[in-house]
């Protein structure tokens, strides 16, 4: 087991300090089945019916949804694979060349906590499944406090066994992971056409009837606001905000050969997303208005459906809960990763006891890319204006320095003003991370000039765009 | 073997997919589809395991 350990760690931390050499390039084919897996998570099950609960329109949903992941998978290929193919280095060492240590270490804490929030929403989903045989209250939809004891006991029991394979085996969960992909597409696909008759769907030309009649009616639950096609095309396009505008997934696409690998998040985007979110909407409407995942999947699928939520929570939350570790690790080296894995696992245990997290799951995904989008905004101004502009791009590393204020002001200010919006004026957090990406550019750009004029610069040879174009 | 295995997780996801067809057309009862898909879980899961990965594998080396 020790050796095992081993060696996946050592493999994971691979080239993380230097750039990925020609030998270990990827080509567009393992982009295109790691984005359709990975996009197929036990939280579709619960935003799609969030959908449904705001009152969506089907003509919005169906616009919102098609331009929304449209736009998402031209981030992913126009703003992060064209830095990761050209860089490739993991997003936190690019972002340590460009902020500096310490900055960075703050970035992984807020990286971390996020991770474990949105894993706890996952083990969440995971135990709405694993409480159907024991009759298990589910929370319902205004739950925010763990509804009974029987809840808090199961996503107990879940988190325990998620964050013990976090700690041992996450090779064999990635590994069964890739098998339940292919299987879960079409669980979500058969589960919805199976209940179109309970909604009195009969053919294909009475679906849009009855999707604008009985699903997607554009009439919210009560207390709850109206989604229109700007909530669900924003929310489409943001909901991976950190992975594309944010740049996380420059540690992933530093192994494409070439920059349009970014085009494979589509399978992801339009087979995970799109078709997922609309099932599971469906879903949701034939078990008369009922979000929790591992019931209305059970109605609809049976047995298959509920393993089907438990798995897509679990390969999910696993990883999750991993990077989550490694995140903190990373600040803490000489603490063992086995007992970083075991904080972060109870941490994002208690968090799934709270049902909040998946009943507002909506705002908080919105809020954990609009978090970690400014560093996003960051890695991108200096690769392509920065140098154009006569600075330097990877400043704290060609300065040595631990701390770049630029982008330490650029992050808080950014955040600080998108809350302002929030809180004071009501702009929808879905509606921030746009206007927030152009104040976090202009704001490095503005700051960078007057920070880098005081700093005496050593030559480095840094990789950007003007070094390359 | 693999050429078994395959075929064998392929009727498992026919299983899966099919019988919800043949529910919307009105052709069986939901609890009948609810069995023929845990019939194609179990297909699946237990022969998937077996090529998928080494596929996998494969493809990442050449």
């Amino acid at each position: 087991m020790k050796k095992t350990l081993a060696t996946q760690l050592d493999a994971i931390n691979e080239y993380e300090r230097e750039p990925i050499p020609k030998s270990k390039l990827k080509g567009m084919k393992s982009f295109v089945g790691m984005y359709a897996g990975e996009h197929i998570a036990g939280t579709e099950f619960v935003i799609g019916p969030l959908f449904v609960v705001h009152g969506v329109s089907a003509i919005d949903l169906v616009t919102g949804l098609l331009i929304g992941n449209l736009l998402a998978v031209l981030s992913w290929a126009f703003l992060c694979a064209p830095i990761a193919v050209r860089v490739r280095l993991t997003l936190y060492y690019q972002l340590e060349k460009i902020c500096g240590k310490y900055l960075v270490s703050g970035y992984n804490i807020v990286n971390a906590l996020m991770f474990c929030f949105l894993a706890g929403s996952m083990i969440a989903v995971s135990a709405t499944a694993v409480g159907i045989p024991f009759n298990i209250a589910m929370p319902g939809l205004d739950d925010l406090y763990p509804s009974s004891i029987g809840w808090v006991v199961t996503v107990l029991a879940v988190g325990s066994v998620i964050t013990a394979v976090a700690i041992l085996g996450y090779e064999q969960i990635s590994k069964f992971a890739n098998v339940c992909a292919p299987w879960m597409i079409l669980i979500f696909v058969a589960a919805a056409f199976a209940v179109m008759p309970q909604l009195g769907i009969t053919s294909l030309s009475s679906f849009w009837e009855v999707a604008q009649t009985r699903i997607w009616t554009g009439v919210p639950v009560e207390g709850y606001t109206k989604f229109t096609f700007w909530h669900v095309m924003f929310f489409a396009w943001f909901a991976n905000m950190a992975m594309h505008i944010g740049m996380g997934d420059l540690s992933i696409l530093r192994y494409a050969k070439k920059w349009y690998h970014g085009f494979a998040s589509s399978t992801g985007m339009f087979i995970g997303h799109l078709m997922a979110w609309m099932s599971s909407g469906i879903l949701c409407a034939a078990a008369g208005g009922e979000v929790p995942p591992g019931p209305i999947a059970y109605a609809s699928a049976g047995i298959a459906g509920a393993a089907c939520v438990l798995i897509a929570g679990w390969t999910t939350a696993n990883p999750t809960i991993y990077r989550a570790g490694l995140a903190i690790q990373s600040i803490m080296p000489r603490v063992k990763r086995w007992k970083v894995t075991m904080i972060v696992g109870l941490v994002t245990t208690i968090a799934a006891f709270f049902p909040a997290l998946v009943m507002q799951l909506l705002g908080f995904v919105a809020l954990y890319g609009l978090v970690l989008m400014p560093m996003g905004a960051i890695i991108f101004i200096d690769f392509w204006v920065i140098p154009r502009l006569g600075m330097r791009s990877n400043y704290a590393s060609v300065t040595n320095t631990h701390f770049n204020i630029a982008a330490a002001v650029t992050w808080v200010g950014t955040l600080a003003i998108c809350l302002s919006l929030n809180f004071f004026q009501n702009v929808d957090i879905f509606f921030l991370g746009l206007p927030g990406w152009f104040i976090a550019a202009t704001l490095y750009v503005v700051l960078s000039k007057l920070y880098q004029k005081k700093a005496s610069l050593q030559p480095e040879p840094s990789i950007s765009a003007k070094s390359i174009v | 073997m693999h050429t078994i295995l395959k075929l064998i997780s392929y009727l498992g996801l026919l299983l899966t997919v099919v019988p919800s067809v043949l529910v919307f057309l009105g052709k069986i009862e939901l609890d009948f589809h609810k069995n023929l898909m845990l019939a194609g879980m179990i297909m699946w899961f237990l022969s998937a395991p077996f090529w998928l990965n080494t596929q996998n594998e494969q493809e990442a080396e050449s």
